[in-house]
Parts: C-alpha cells; sequence; structure tokens
C-alpha cells in the first residue's frame, strides 16, 4: 500500500463501486436485447391483423372453426332451444358467473363466437357435447354450455371472447 | 485446478456444500488465489478475449437457432427475417457474423503472442497443442456457420472447400458423398453442417477447460520466459489479473462494436446477399478473410492432393513446434536474431493472405509459391536452426527483477492496436474480380457516416421510382407494405401503405370449396413479383431472369483498391451498393465505344461487369412525375431509387447507428472507469 490517507481509499472505493455499478447497467443493457427478441416478430404480429368472416354458410345449429393469430375460433349458430337455454339459467349460480347477454352482441342473439381453448389447460373443446348442449373438453372434462359458459369440471373462467363485431348482419370481423 | 485447496468457506450451507463437492475451493484456487505472474503485459489478455468471445458466440448463436431454418430453400430468406423482423435481430445477426471474425482475430493475436513469448516451450506442450486443437475446431465451426445462410458464397464455399477431401486417394470421393448426403452439396449438407456448426462450439468450451486446466498445471508463461521462483514474482488471479483482462475485453469490445455497428458488412462478401444458387458459380470465390493465409497456400501448389496436404501441414505443423525449436531461452526478447524472423513471419502470414484474396493468376501464383516456402521454412529451417546456432541474450534473474526494469505498457497498447488494425486491412483486401469497369463516382449519401439517416422525401420518390420502373420486371421479396410504415423508412403512414397494397391483387386460398382466389393485398403482403417464376422471368427478358432488388445494395461491391479499403474501416464507407446502382443506372451508352462487340440483345453499359447488359436503359429524364418539385432527370431518379434499395437492404440502419452511438459512448466511459480501477488495483503491487 503507498498511500494509507483515508482520503485516497474513499477515493478508491468510489472508483469501485462507479466501475460496478456501470457494469451492472451493462449487463443489464446487454440482457435487454436478448430477452426482448423473444417477442413475436414483425411479421407474425402482421400476420396476426383482423379478419374478416362471412356468416351466411353457417347453418342453425350448426358451427365453424377458423383460426385467428394461430387461435381457434368457434362461431356457432344457435338453435332457439340453445339461446333458451343460456338465457334461462341462474346468474349467480355460475363459476364464472355472466349473464349470455354479455356474451353476444345485442341483436345477434343466435351468433356465440368464443376462443376455443379451454380456460384450464389449454385443450381444445369439441362443440356440441356435453351435458350443457354447449362445448365439452376432452382432457379433463371441463363441460361449457351453449354461452361457452363453465358449469362444470377443473377450468376456472368463461371460455374468452375475442374481440370482433359485425361488418353487415352476415359478416363479422374479428380482432 | 492445481491440488486441495486452502479455501475454507465460512458460512454453514458453503460448507455443508464444500464438503461433499469442493467447487468453490475449486473456483478460488483456480481464479482467485491463482498466482499469475506479475509481469505480463496486455498480450495475456487475449486469453480472456477468447474466453469472452467464445461466450458470445454460444449466446449469439444459440438466439439465432431459435428463428433460422435449416432448409435450403427457406435458410436465406429466415436469416432475413432475422434481420428484419426480429427485435434486435440485426443485432443479434451482426453480432454473430462479426464475432467470428473478431473470435479469429483473437486468436491470431494469441497465437502469434505465444510464438512470440516461446509459450509452447518445456512444459507447456500440451497446453500449445491443445490450443491447435481449439484451432482446428474454431476453424471447423467458422466453415460450417458461413455456409449457414446460404448465400452464394456459403453454397460455393462449401462446395469447395469439401471438395478438398476428394483429393485423398481411393477413399477421397466416398468422403465427400459422407459430407454432403447427396450427389451434390444441399439440403442433406446444410442440415448437418447446421447440427455440427451447433455441436462444436460445445466441444471448443470443452476441449478451453482442459487448456486451463493444463494452463493451471504448467502456470502461466510471461515476456520474460523465466520461471516465478518466489512469491514476489506473482500476484494472486483476482484482483489484479481479473481486473486488467476485464480492461482489456473492454477495449476489444469498442473495436467489436465498431464493426457491428458502423462497417457490419465490412469483413463479409457482397455475393453472400445473392441466395445459393447451384447452376452459377461467383466470378471469384473467397473464403473468409481468416481462411487466406492457409488458402493462398492450397492454390499455390499446382497439385491437388498436394495442395490439400500442404494447407493441412500448414496448421498441424504448429503442434511440432515445440520440438522444432529447442532453444532454451524461451521469450525472444532475449533472441534478437529469432524476434526479426518473428516478424518477417508475421509478414509472410499478412503477405499470404493478401494473396489468397486476389485471383489467381500471373504475379500473385509467384508470390504465393515463394511466401509458402516463406511459411514453411520458418518451422522447418530457420527455428530449428536458430535454436542451435543463435547466442541469446541474458535473461533477467526473476520476473521481480524483470519488473523493475521494465518499459512501458503504451508500446505494448500500440502494437495491439498495429496488429488488430493490420488484420483488418489484410482482411478487407479480398478482391471483386471487377473485370476492367471504371469505378463507380461515390455520392455523398444522407444516410453515411456515424450520424447517417435516410431522408424520408427521398425514400418516397425512390419507391415511385421502384413502383413505376423497376417493378416491371423486378420483384423485391423481402419487402412488405407494412415496412413502408417503419421506423426509419419512408415514413407513409398506415393508411396509405394500406392504400397501396390494396392496388395490387394477391392470390390467396384455396377458400372452404377448394378454390384458389384472388384478393386485394394487405399491408402483411409483400411486394408483387412481376413473373410467376423463374423461367418465365427469364424467357421474357431474353434469357437473363432480373434479380431479385431487395438486397441489390448490399450483394453489389467492387474493388477499392490499396490502400483506399483500409481507409474505408475508419471512415465507415459502406456504400459501395448504392453508388453501384446509381452508376450503373446512369452508365448506359447509345453507342459502344469502338472495337466493342456487343451481343445481339444487350446494351452497353459502362459500369457492368462486362459491359454487355440485358437489361435496357429504364429511365429516362421526365419519365416519371415528382409532385415536390424535385428535377425530374435520370441522375435524380437513379439517386433516389439508389437510396431507396439501400433502404429496403438495410432497413435498420437508422436504428443499429442510434444504438451504435449510446454503446461506443458507454463503453468508453466504461473502458476508462477499468483502467483507473486497474491502476488503483495495481498500485498495491508495484
Ligand atoms: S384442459 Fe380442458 S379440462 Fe383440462
Amino acid at each position: 500500500m503507498t498511500t494509507s490517507s483515508s482520503a485516497g481509499h474513499s477515493r478508491r472505493d468510489f472508483l469501485f463501486v462507479a466501475t460496478g455499478a456501470v457494469a451492472a447497467v451493462g449487463a443489464a443493457a446487454v440482457a435487454w436485447p436478448l430477452v426482448a427478441q423473444l417477442n413475436p416478430d414483425a411479421s407474425t404480429v402482421a400476420a396476426g391483423a383482423p379478419i374478416e368472416v362471412d356468416l351466411s354458410p353457417i347453418a342453425d345449429g350448426q358451427d365453424i372453426k377458423v383460426f385467428w393469430r394461430g387461435k381457434p375460433i368457434y362461431i356457432m349458430h344457435r338453435t332457439a332451444k340453445q339461446i333458451k337455454e343460456a338465457q334461462a339459467v341462474n346468474v349467480s349460480s355460475l363459476p364464472d358467473p355472466e349473464p349470455d347477454s354479455a356474451r353476444v352482441k345485442e341483436g345477434h342473439d343466435q351468433w356465440l363466437v368464443v376462443i376455443g381453448i379451454c380456460t384450464h389447460l389449454g385443450c381444445i373443446p369439441i362443440a356440441h357435447e356435453g351435458n350443457y348442449d354447449g362445448f365439452f373438453c376432452p382432457c379433463h372434462g371441463s363441460q361449457y354450455d351453449s354461452s361457452g359458459r363453465i358449469r362444470q369440471g377443473p377450468a376456472p373462467l368463461n371460455l374468452p371472447i375475442p374481440p370482433y363485431a359485425f361488418v353487415s348482419d352476415s359478416r363479422i370481423k374479428i380482432g | 485446478m492445481s491440488g486441495p485447496s486452502t479455501f475454507q468457506p465460512q458460512n454453514p450451507v458453503l460448507k455443508w456444500i464444500e464438503r461433499r463437492l469442493p467447487i468453490f475451493g475449486l473456483v478460488h484456487s483456480s481464479f482467485v488465489a491463482y498466482p499469475t505472474p506479475r509481469n505480463l503485459n496486455y498480450w495475456w489478455t487475449f486469453g480472456g478475449i477468447l474466453s469472452f468471445m467464445l461466450g458470445v458466440q454460444i449466446v449469439t448463436g444459440v438466439i439465432l437457432a431459435m428463428h433460422y431454418t435449416p432448409h435450403a430453400d427457406l435458410a436465406f430468406n429466415s436469416v432475413e427475417a432475422i434481420v428484419r423482423d426480429v427485435d434486435y435481430g440485426w443485432l443479434l445477426r451482426y453480432l454473430h457474423s462479426n464475432g467470428a471474425s473478431m473470435f479469429f482475430i483473437a486468436v491470431y493475436i494469441h497465437m502469434l503472442r505465444g510464438l512470440y513469448y516461446g509459450s509452447y516451450k518445456e512444459p507447456r506442450e500440451v497446453l500449445w497443442i491443445l490450443g491447435v486443437i481449439i484451432y482446428l475446431l474454431m476453424m471447423a465451426t467458422g466453415f460450417m456457420g458461413y455456409v449457414l445462410p446460404w448465400g452464394q458464397m456459403s453454397f460455393w464455399g462449401a462446395t469447395v472447400i469439401t471438395n478438398l477431401f476428394s483429393a485423398i486417394p481411393y477413399f477421397g470421393e466416398s468422403i465427400v458423398t459422407l459430407l454432403w448426403g447427396g450427389y451434390s452439396v444441399g439440403n442433406p449438407t446444410l442440415n448437418r453442417f447446421f447440427s455440427l456448426h451447433y455441436l462444436l462450439p460445445f466441444v471448443i468450451a470443452g476441449v478451453v477447460v482442459l487448456h486451463v486446466w493444463a494452463l493451471h498445471v504448467a502456470g502461466q508463461n510471461n515476456p520474460a520466459g523465466v520461471e516465478p521462483k518466489t512469491a514476489k514474482d506473482t500476484v494472486p488471479f483476482t484482483p489484479y489479473a481479473t481486473i486488467k483482462d476485464g480492461f482489456g475485453i473492454a477495449c476489444f469490445i469498442l473495436f467489436y462494436c465498431w464493426f457491428i455497428f458502423y462497417i457490419p458488412n465490412y469483413l463479409g462478401d457482397p455475393d453472400n446477399y445473392i441466395p445459393a444458387n447451384p447452376g452459377v458459380t461467383p466470378a471469384h470465390i473467397v473464403p473468409e478473410w481468416y481462411y487466406l493465409p492457409f488458402y493462398a497456400i492450397l492454390r499455390s501448389i499446382p497439385n491437388k492432393l498436394l495442395g490439400v496436404v500442404a494447407m493441412f501441414s500448414a496448421i498441424l505443423v504448429l503442434a511440432f513446434l515445440p520440438w522444432l525449436d529447442s532453444a532454451k531461452t524461451r521469450s525472444m526478447r532475449y533472441r534478437p536474431l529469432a524476434k526479426q524472423f518473428f516478424w518477417i513471419f508475421v509478414g509472410v502470414c499478412l503477405g499470404l493472405g493478401y494473396l489468397g484474396a486476389q485471383p489467381p493468376e500471373g504475379i500473385y501464383v509467384i508470390a504465393g509459391r515463394i511466401l509458402t516456402a516463406c511459411y514453411f521454412a520458418y518451422f522447418l529451417i530457420v527455428l530449428p536452426v536458430l535454436s542451435r546456432i543463435e547466442k541469446p541474450r541474458p535473461v533477467p534473474n526473476s520476473i521481480a527483477d524483470d519488473v523493475l526494469g521494465k518499459k512501458g505498457v503504451v508500446a505494448s497498447l500500440a502494437a495491439i492496436f498495429a496488429v488488430a488494425a493490420l488484420l483488418v486491412w489484410d482482411s478487407g483486401s479480398r478482391a471483386q474480380a471487377a473485370g476492367h469497369s471504371p469505378t463507380p463516382p461515390s455520392l455523398s449519401w444522407s444516410f453515411a457516416g456515424p450520424f447517417g439517416k435516410f431522408d424520408q422525401a427521398q425514400l418516397q420518390r425512390g419507391y415511385k421510382v421502384y413502383k413505376e420502373v423497376c417493378s416491371a420486371c423486378h420483384s423485391m421479396n423481402l419487402v412488405h407494405y407494412r415496412n413502408l410504415t417503419d421506423p426509419g423508412g419512408p415514413g407513409f403512414s398506415v393508411a396509405q401503405a394500406a392504400a397501396l397494397a390494396a392496388e395490387i391483387q394477391v392470390k390467396d386460398g384455396p377458400n372452404d370449396a377448394g378454390d384458389m382466389f384472388e384478393r386485394p393485398g394487405r399491408i402483411a403482403d409483400r411486394f408483387p413479383s412481376p413473373f410467376p417464376n423463374e423461367n418465365a422471368a427469364r424467357t421474357a427478358n431474353g434469357g437473363a431472369a432480373p434479380p431479385d432488388l431487395s438486397l441489390m445494395a448490399k450483394a453489389r461491391g467492387y474493388e477499392r483498391g490499396f490502400p483506399q479499403f483500409i481507409f474505408d474501416a475508419f471512415t465507415q464507407f459502406q456504400e459501395k451498393g448504392p453508388n453501384y446502382i446509381h452508376a450503373l443506372l446512369t452508365g448506359f451508352e447509345d453507342t459502344p465505344p469502338q472495337g466493342f462487340a456487343l451481343p445481339e440483345g444487350s446494351f452497353y453499359n459502362r459500369y457492368f461487369p462486362g459491359h454487355a447488359i440485358k437489361m435496357p436503359n429504364p429511365l429516362s429524364d421526365d419519365q416519371i412525375t415528382y409532385d415536390d418539385g424535385t428535377p425530374q432527370k435520370v441522375d435524380q431518379y437513379a439517386t433516389d431509387v439508389a437510396a431507396f434499395l439501400m433502404w429496403a437492404a438495410e432497413p435498420k440502419l437508422e436504428e443499429r447507428k442510434r444504438i451504435g452511438f449510446q454503446v461506443m459512448i458507454f463503453m468508453v466511459v466504461f473502458a476508462g472507469l477499468l483502467y483507473f480501477t486497474k491502476r488503483a488495483v495495481w498500485a498495491d503491487a508495484h
């Protein structure tokens, strides 16, 4: 030790701390792009643009599956019976209470549009199966009703509704 | 890694683990308490720099592999998608591609340092041979990595290098078939190279562990070449060597960043921005710069088998160095003759590197043969003879004595940068078989230099020229309408881009009925191709398919000549492509010069290699209407479209330069702090 004055010491300590701090900032800055690259890339984002679906070919009681952003979207043309069942349920008795009116667009009661991904662990439920005239998930037995609401089984939530709007009576735009 | 450690952890958890797995003791004895000679100069930091670079290559490589597609039809575009679409993908790709070059710069300095200070001599022979093995593995890894982007140089480099093995008598052809997995270089080759390119770095890391182990058994050599005798001769690895290595690495990162952010394509070959085409060999095949000396040796032997043997011997001879040079004095500091021959040898290697980039004709072949002879003579004649006849100067008694009589580090640092610069100069010397075309004039571009930015209005005009003229024959497959709205681009609004996209019809489908149908374009669509396929393009254009323009501004270059190409590294000159495009578009002449036989269906162009181009002069004054009052002249059109193509080829240029500036400032501050910290730490040791 050539200089042992305390001023010299604290100057050195400051230098060490400053260098260490700058190194830490640098390490964090390096980590940023290494993590950011995991995001969906620009072409994936662009491919996730809204899609339009023509509803006219879907007959009463039928359903179709379309893909938006890699997710299956069920579009179900509900029968009068299904609509009535969905509306008749006592909302407060449901695990995830939501009235049927909140799950369809006003004036378009016959169209149920849901993301077909089970809210339990992500399997795809089968339409028109199960005890509630809606969906049945074969993975662990969750059952959804004709409004896509969870009624029975391990799934905690109703099937989510994707953002969509009616552009005309027989066309919707998803996204 | 040398015997049981004296490390005694206090913490009970650490104690518990240490009794069962003495890993903390291992780390402590290897990287903390490990005694390192106190007279090491900055040349010794390259070991740390190499470990750092191996880490960088593995991390960036693993990430790139997440986005890369190893398929002959998809690989090229997947690399471009990384650069264009992945967040910071351009950064990761340039880190990795330039990282390979930096790795080799560092390894060459590391090897020359070993050569100069006699680090291969007893008892470090195994350490040295492990180093040669690492170097060989690096060459193999670098080569296979260069194949992965599947550009023209990738493909033809792979073809040429794998064919080296066909020189082997009897088994050659079968070995080559095994390497290819087919009758030629193709998709199976690409797949196995990808697999091996991912594997080998971990093999390297394994051998590096052995290398460091051997180092820690024998102890580090040092500039004086005398072994440490007393405790006064050494200092503990941490903090002394750690902080010094840290400063060395920080300086190296600064050098590295210059390439990544400002001249990322300086060390690359423009031909590799052309997708692999098994039907056309580039006019002049050059390997990456780090193989050039060996490539020169290969070419200077006029016999296939002997050439290959000479090339591999040039590397393998290194492994025998400990026995070829039997001089007792390690460091060439005390060997006046050997020192001179060493620098001549460095010159020979650089000379071979230069020749490796030149076309194999005339004087270059003769010079190549002479230097090849010199290369081998150094190992097989000079060193063995010198070690017997040379009378060395006295070496210092101890390392402590050496430190007392020591010169400043400034000379060493200057030498580091001199050699680094030399290597870079050398590497830039790759020649394009330029034909005899005049050099395109250098225009002043808004996007040149460290703060360069694209001129939005110019890009919009350039797009108009492309759309109204070029797009009649040329596709731009890598550019989408959405890119027109990207920051750092032409600055169209989303609505404008959507409107432009809606003008085209895109084939989509099949629909539910199984039919293909046409729909208006969306911004996610690419620019349309004017022809349904390459054969149609060829037929419609007199036998020459108009090339895709997406990467044109990076896929064309020309010779800048010595010494201009050296200055280009410092002035950040990266605008060969746009200069060439502008020159080509303004270089048409109605009547070819006297005596030039213009083939039927071709047009005379001053700047096109060979002068006979199939494309007729596409531009004329007042052909395209500019709304902003810019002069409607051919020269203006050509400049604007060249700028537009530069943006299309390098869409992240502005982001790159902006982040580059921030990184440079940060690294200068950090390196400065490390320097003062290092001085403060070492103040105790002097
Ligand atoms: S994933 Fe549907 S029930 Fe478990």
